[in-house]
């Protein structure tokens, strides 16, 4: 066991960390809220990134808005299973639209870590990843303890989408690391940051 | 094909769609294509069909098909972090279905623009559809939006490109609401 994972599943910041590992310059990241928005923001704050502090279960869907307005850039959704799970049918709607630049990954503790740890329906049986294969993903996959940080680093920015990653995380908590909370700003700088210092509040 | 890019705009598809003379729904499609409208999410929805469809033939258009209609705040809050324009179709009765996600926009200052058409209201014969139908206008407003209401074909296409232009031009959702006065009321 190496600190990529506990005894109880992968640890969730060296994992978003070694994702995130020498960001090219098109690789845009939108996170669902709660932990991965933490988990994000501990990676390195980045004007490239868009955090999601609320509107639970949009994740996936700005993630294709924003995978189809830039075709050539790649776009990784990192959000959890509960958020993923209160908007399914957004991996239909991925589906149709079938962008290739789009990677979701999901960050699998089984439960709603932000609500004081109640069960997700991921612990009870409920496959995402065959959820993603139905709604006509072109590549899926589920890593466990025993991933290699390298080979899910190159599926999530290189594999032609939409792919899905599951990663079977240790539920445990990390100490949050706040990223700014101020969504004009968010959404300003990530414009200016992609499309220039023209991109202001309008477009 | 699903996934293929956007290719740059040329000629005018709305003169070789097959349109109904005086048909409002083609001002609705100028007007998307004189302000460079790129993504159309949308519900399925009779009032809005032929604009649908003519969305799905414009090369420049990507016609994004939702499973409800909170999805499309999502994606043009995406559409517009990408820098690309964006407009929401939907049914009144889908209006409901957006209410946290129009945090988003509030939050952040989003663009948007969402064309209603309306149920539950002018003879309208399901009784269903009346609550949705009448809390719509209250729902869009406490959601943020300027609300336009419109009974009258010859102000939908001038309503459209002047929506389109609060919203890009000047950081203000907009909603239309297509009455259904102006639709015609549904019948079995």
């Amino acid at each position: 066991m190496s600190e990529m994972t506990t005894a109880h599943g992968i640890a969730r910041r060296p994992l978003v960390a070694g994702l995130l590992k020498d960001r090219p310059e098109g690789l845009l990241v939108v996170t669902g809220l709660g932990s991965p928005t933490y988990d994000v923001a501990a990676a390195g704050d980045d004007p490239r990134n868009f955090y999601l502090w609320g509107a639970m279960g949009s994740a996936v869907t700005v993630g294709l808005g924003l995978a189809l307005a830039q075709p050539e850039g790649r776009v990784l959704v990192i959000t959890g299973d509960g958020e993923l799970l209160m908007a399914l049918g957004a991996l239909a709607t991925v589906g149709v639209q079938g962008p290739r630049n789009l990677a979701v990954c999901v960050l699998d503790n089984e439960r709603y870590g932000e609500t004081g740890g109640q069960a997700s329906h991921t612990g009870s049986g409920v496959d995402i990843p065959a959820v993603a294969t139905a709604c006509g993903f072109r590549e899926v996959r589920s890593f466990g303890k025993s991933y290699d940080i390298e080979e899910a680093r190159r599926f999530v920015r290189e594999a032609e989408g939409p792919v899905l990653a599951s990663f079977k995380i240790d539920p445990a908590e990390q100490p949050r690391v706040m990223p700014p909370r101020d969504g004009h700003h968010l959404r300003t700088r990530f414009r200016q940051a992609l499309l220039g210092n023209e991109a202001g509040l309008t477009g | 094909m699903p996934g293929d890019d956007a290719k740059p705009r040329e000629g005018s598809v709305a003169n070789e769609f097959d349109w109904a003379p005086g048909d409002w729904r083609r001002d609705i499609f100028e007007a998307f294509r004189a302000a460079d409208v790129r993504q159309v999410a949308y519900v399925p929805d009779a009032g809005h069909a032929s604009l649908i469809r003519a969305c799905h033939a414009d090369n420049a258009m990507k016609a994004v098909v939702l499973t409800t209609e909170e999805e499309g705040i999502g994606v043009l809050a995406g559409a517009h972090l990408g820098g690309q324009r964006g407009v929401l179709l939907m049914q009144s009765s889908g209006v409901g279905n957006c209410v946290n996600t129009f945090s988003l926009i509030r939050n952040c200052g989003f663009p948007m623009v969402a064309i209603v058409t309306m149920r539950g209201e002018w003879g309208e014969f399901n009784p269903w559809q009346v609550p949705m139908g009448q809390g719509t206008e209250a729902a869009m407003k406490e959601g943020g939006f300027v609300v336009h209401r419109l009974d009258r074909a010859d102000e939908v296409g001038p309503a459209v490109a002047a929506a389109l232009s609060m919203a890009f031009d000047g950081g203000t959702p907009v909603a239309l609401l297509l009455s259904q006065r102006l639709i015609g009321a549904k019948k079995f």
